[in-house]
Formats: structure tokens, C-alpha cells, sequence
């Protein structure tokens, strides 16, 4: 289980997060509904290991994280896929670097690369094009291929299908789905997007509305 | 309806508007720059005349065909001294901007990729180097060895470092908050992978831009150094010794010792300066797919 308990965050004087607790089971899908700028990708990032609380623990499978970032082995055992699929990717990298680079840092073979691209809807003439070569749905085909190349045991989809057509969300939302039941993986879905979340999560939506006091009774509740 | 493909290029004016694309003026730029060292590396190979040689019966001539830049006060031709003074100062610049870039890049690299206490640390330390004045402090390095070009070398890479630490730490710090980096933390990357794969490559095109115009601020550093008699060895033909040698002869109106060498030293900083333009606009790939258009 990924669980996030009594989480405090604070980016200077501005409190983001305040005693937030959020557990994923795996298997589960879990949605994350709030309006936008109420801390929901903060808590996305902090789940991901890549910030720090000021307070509060993240525990993955019953460890108890002590580094965070570069700190934390458990880092890869979660997958985030971001919300701007332009900024998430080294402007340098092809398609193909974009998704192998966790494979490269692994030091295990690129050829799962080239499969996950192409079960993605991603055709090989696309992959040694640059980001600025390709549409948004296409790179975040790219981006989600990256965030499944290692088999995390929990993805985390921060506001994934923003920005992209119906199409393009209902084909990435379904092959999440098809990897989280082959591999019976944690999805933490966030978006703002209510409707969507109920479909996808078949209604296992928690609704983070911080008003009338933002970011001081944001408490999802852990899920159940 | 049908639609009729043209068959006219498409017009580049949206690129032109955006100031990406100057035709051109780089290419002249690059000429300039190639014949310049074109002709500093194969005049003193196949020339058959001594730079050093002194003709007291052609002292003082002024530009002709014989000596296209006429001849110093004690009969040397300007322009071979001149070729052979712009070789000194291209070798000392480049050298110059090599190891300032080098050594400030490491250290910016250092401070951003770091963070925390050592970034505070390197950042006070650039601090005070940056507020001591860079030529006196050059002055008082080179006065610490015999004048040769490797003390112009340390002297400028000493005064000018600061430069490109603080180019470097800054773009390290914007590259650090980006998702792209996160992405590559997620995705199991560790430190030095993520500065080798991430951060340096992002980092070339400044840091071969402050190269490449640290080179003609460097060749006027060994200039002015030389001019003050504290550069290059005075039997040497440097930029800076030539036109420091002219300036006795300007005063019997022998205006070219001192011109030409002085030109010698804009052109190639002009052209320079405009080449570092053109690659900063190639290396970025997204600009770079924009002027291919």
C-alpha cells in the first residue's frame, strides 16, 4: 500500500498541504477530484517521493520512506505521469530517449521500450522525432510509456488527460487500465475533472475541497 | 473545392519576424573569421620572410604595394607582424576562454547541482571576486610571473571565471525545478546520470556562447596587458605589443603601426561576435527546425 499520513507542506508562508492523509491500495484505482491550485499536484509529487513534507510520513508497501528524491530507492517503484507532457520532457530526447530513459538508468535492455511505444499507438517513424516534431496526445503516449517501462507498483496520473482530445484520453485510460490488471498496480488518478475520475474509478472518488479555509481542512480521508 | 498544392517555397517572414534568421550576415562573419585564421596559420608556414627583420632603410614607409600596412619605426612590414601578432592573440583568447569557461562552469555546475551550504559558499566566493576590479587584480597576477602568454592565460582565467559560474548556476537552477528532471528522478536516474544527460547538454549552447565571446574580451585583455608592457615578452609580436610600439610613431604622424593592429583586433571580435549569435540560435533544436524551414 502507498499511504501518505498527516502530511504537511509549506512553500514559504503559504501552507499547500495540512495534515493530508491518502492511502492507495494495489489494484485499486483511487480519484482525486479538487479544483484547481488546492495542492492536489503537491500531494501528486510528495507521493512520488520527489518533495518533502514538512511533516507527516509516506510509507511504500510498509516501509517508511526516510530520502526523498534521489535519496529514496523506493522512487521507481512509483510511476507519475505529469500534467504538461511539453515540460516533461528533455526538449533534447527523441520519443525513444524520452521512454528508454528509465530503462537506461536501470541498465536493463531497451527493447520493452520499443514495445510499450508501439502498444501506445506511437509508430516507429516517431520515434527519433524531437518533442517539438509531435502533437501533445502524442507525447503523452510517450510520457505514460515512461511512467509503465519499469512496472511501477503505483502510477500516479496527475491531471493526465488534460489538454487532449477524447480520443487520445479514452486510449491512455485504457491502457493504464490493461497494466493495472496485468499487474494488479495502485492508479491514483488527479484531476479536476469529476465525471471522468467517477467513470474511471467506478466511483472511488475522493473530492478535495479545501474551501472555506484553503489548505487548512484538506484532508482527503484515507480511502477505505 | 479542390485544393491546389503551390508549388512556391513558403514564405519565411514569420522567421524573420521572430528575429531568428538574419541571412547572411554569418556567413560573412564566418569568412572573415576563416581567412583570419587561414592566414595566420599558413603565412608563417610559406611566407619566406622574417618577421623579425629590421630594414632601417624602410622605416617609417607608409602603406604601398611593397607593404600593404606600411613598415614600423625601424623597418619591419606591419602586416606580416600584424598576421603574426593576431596568431598570439587568437591562441592566448582562446586559451583564455577555454579554461575561464572550464574552471566557472564546474563551479556553477557545482553551486546549482548542489545546492544548500556549498552553493552559498561558492556563490560568496564568486561575490568576492567579482568586487575586486578585474584589470588591476589582472595587472597585479601577470606582475607576480615573467611575461609570457601562459601568465596572460592565468590572469585572464582568474579575473573571468565569476562569469560563467554565475551563467551556469543560474541555468542549473532553472533546469533543476523543471518536470523534465523530475520525471528523470522518478524514473530511477541518479545524480550523475541526470548532469550528464540532462543538465550538460541543455548547458553547451551557453556555455559555447560564453566561450566564444569570452575570446575577443580576452584578446583585449592580453592587449591592454601588453600595451602596459606586462603581456607578452616586447620582442614578440602581439597585438597589444605592436600598437603599444606604434603609439611612438603616432606622434610623427605615422598613423598605420598603429591602425591596422588595432583594426586586427575589431574585425575578428566583430565576426566572433556574431558567429556566437548563429550557434546560440543552431543549438536550440526547437529555433534550429525554424531556420531549416
Amino acid at each position: 500500500m502507498l499511504e501518505a499520513r498527516d502530511i504537511t507542506l509549506s512553500f514559504g508562508r503559504h501552507r499547500v498541504l495540512d495534515g493530508v492523509s491518502l492511502s492507495l491500495r494495489p489494484g485499486e484505482v483511487l480519484g482525486l477530484a479538487g479544483p484547481s491550485g488546492c495542492g492536489k499536484s503537491t500531494l501528486a509529487r510528495v507521493l512520488a517521493l520527489l518533495l518533502r513534507p514538512s511533516s507527516g510520513t509516506v510509507s511504500v508497501d510498509g516501509t517508511v520512506v526516510k530520502g526523498w528524491r534521489h535519496r529514496a530507492p523506493q522512487r521507481t517503484a512509483i510511476g507519475l505521469i505529469f500534467q504538461q507532457p511539453r515540460l516533461a520532457v528533455d526538449p533534447r530526447f527523441t520519443l525513444l530517449d524520452v521512454i528508454a530513459e528509465p530503462l537506461r538508468a536501470a541498465r536493463r535492455p531497451l527493447d520493452r521500450a520499443h514495445e510499450l511505444a508501439e502498444e501506445l499507438g506511437l509508430t516507429p517513424e516517431l520515434f527519433g522525432r524531437r518533442p517539438h516534431e509531435v502533437s501533445d496526445g502524442q507525447l503523452q503516449r510517450a510520457c505514460v510509456a515512461r511512467a509503465l517501462v519499469l512496472e511501477p507498483r503505483y502510477l500516479i496520473c496527475d491531471e493526465m488527460t488534460t489538454m487532449l482530445d477524447a480520443s487520445t484520453q479514452a486510449h491512455l485510460v485504457g491502457r493504464i487500465e490493461a497494466y493495472r490488471e496485468r499487474t494488479g498496480a495502485g492508479v491514483l488518478a488527479v484531476s479536476h475533472d469529476a465525471e471522468l475520475l467517477h467513470r474511471w474509478s467506478d466511483g472511488n472518488v475522493r473530492d478535495w475541497n479545501p474551501a472555506p479555509a484553503p489548505a487548512r481542512n484538506a484532508d482527503p480521508a484515507p480511502a477505505s | 473545392m479542390t485544393l491546389e498544392r503551390s508549388s512556391r517555397r513558403p514564405r519565411r517572414a514569420g522567421v524573420r519576424r521572430a528575429g531568428v534568421r538574419r541571412p547572411g550576415r554569418h556567413r560573412l562573419a564566418l569568412v572573415t573569421v576563416v581567412v583570419l585564421v587561414l592566414a595566420v596559420v599558413l603565412v608563417p608556414l610559406l611566407a619566406r620572410l622574417d618577421q623579425q627583420l629590421v630594414d632601417l632603410r624602410s622605416a617609417g614607409l607608409p602603406p604601398s604595394l611593397a607593404h600593404p600596412f606600411g613598415t614600423d619605426e625601424v623597418g619591419r612590414d606591419v602586416l606580416l607582424r600584424s598576421i603574426y601578432g593576431l596568431r598570439v592573440s587568437l591562441l592566448v583568447g582562446l586559451a583564455a576562454a577555454v579554461v575561464s569557461v572550464v574552471v566557472g562552469g564546474l563551479v556553477g555546475l557545482a553551486a546549482g547541482a548542489a545546492g544548500g551550504p556549498l552553493d552559498r559558499l561558492l556563490m560568496r566566493v564568486v561575490d568576492g571576486f567579482n568586487a575586486l576590479p578585474h584589470l588591476l587584480f589582472g595587472v597585479f597576477i601577470v606582475a607576480l610571473f615573467a611575461p609570457s602568454a601562459t601568465a596572460v592565460v592565468v590572469s585572464v582565467a582568474v579575473t573571468h571565471w565569476t562569469t560563467a559560474a554565475r551563467i551556469v548556476r543560474s541555468e542549473v537552477l532553472s533546469l533543476r525545478g523543471r518536470p523534465f528532471v523530475d520525471a528523470a528522478v522518478s524514473g530511477g536516474s541518479g545524480r550523475l546520470r541526470i548532469v550528464v544527460r540532462h543538465f550538460l547538454p541543455n548547458l553547451a549552447p551557453h556555455l559555447l556562447l560564453a566561450t566564444v565571446l569570452m575570446i575577443p574580451h580576452a584578446i583585449w585583455h592580453e592587449t591592454a596587458l601588453s600595451f602596459l608592457g606586462l603581456g607578452m615578452p616586447p620582442h614578440l609580436a602581439s597585438l597589444g605589443n605592436m600598437i603599444n610600439d606604434g603609439q611612438r610613431s603616432l606622434l610623427v604622424g605615422d598613423w598605420w603601426s598603429s591602425l591596422f593592429p588595432g583594426l586586427l583586433i575589431l574585425v575578428p571580435t566583430l565576426a566572433v561576435s556574431s558567429l556566437a549569435q548563429h550557434v546560440r540560435d543552431r543549438a536550440n533544436p526547437r529555433w534550429r527546425s525554424e531556420l531549416n524551414l
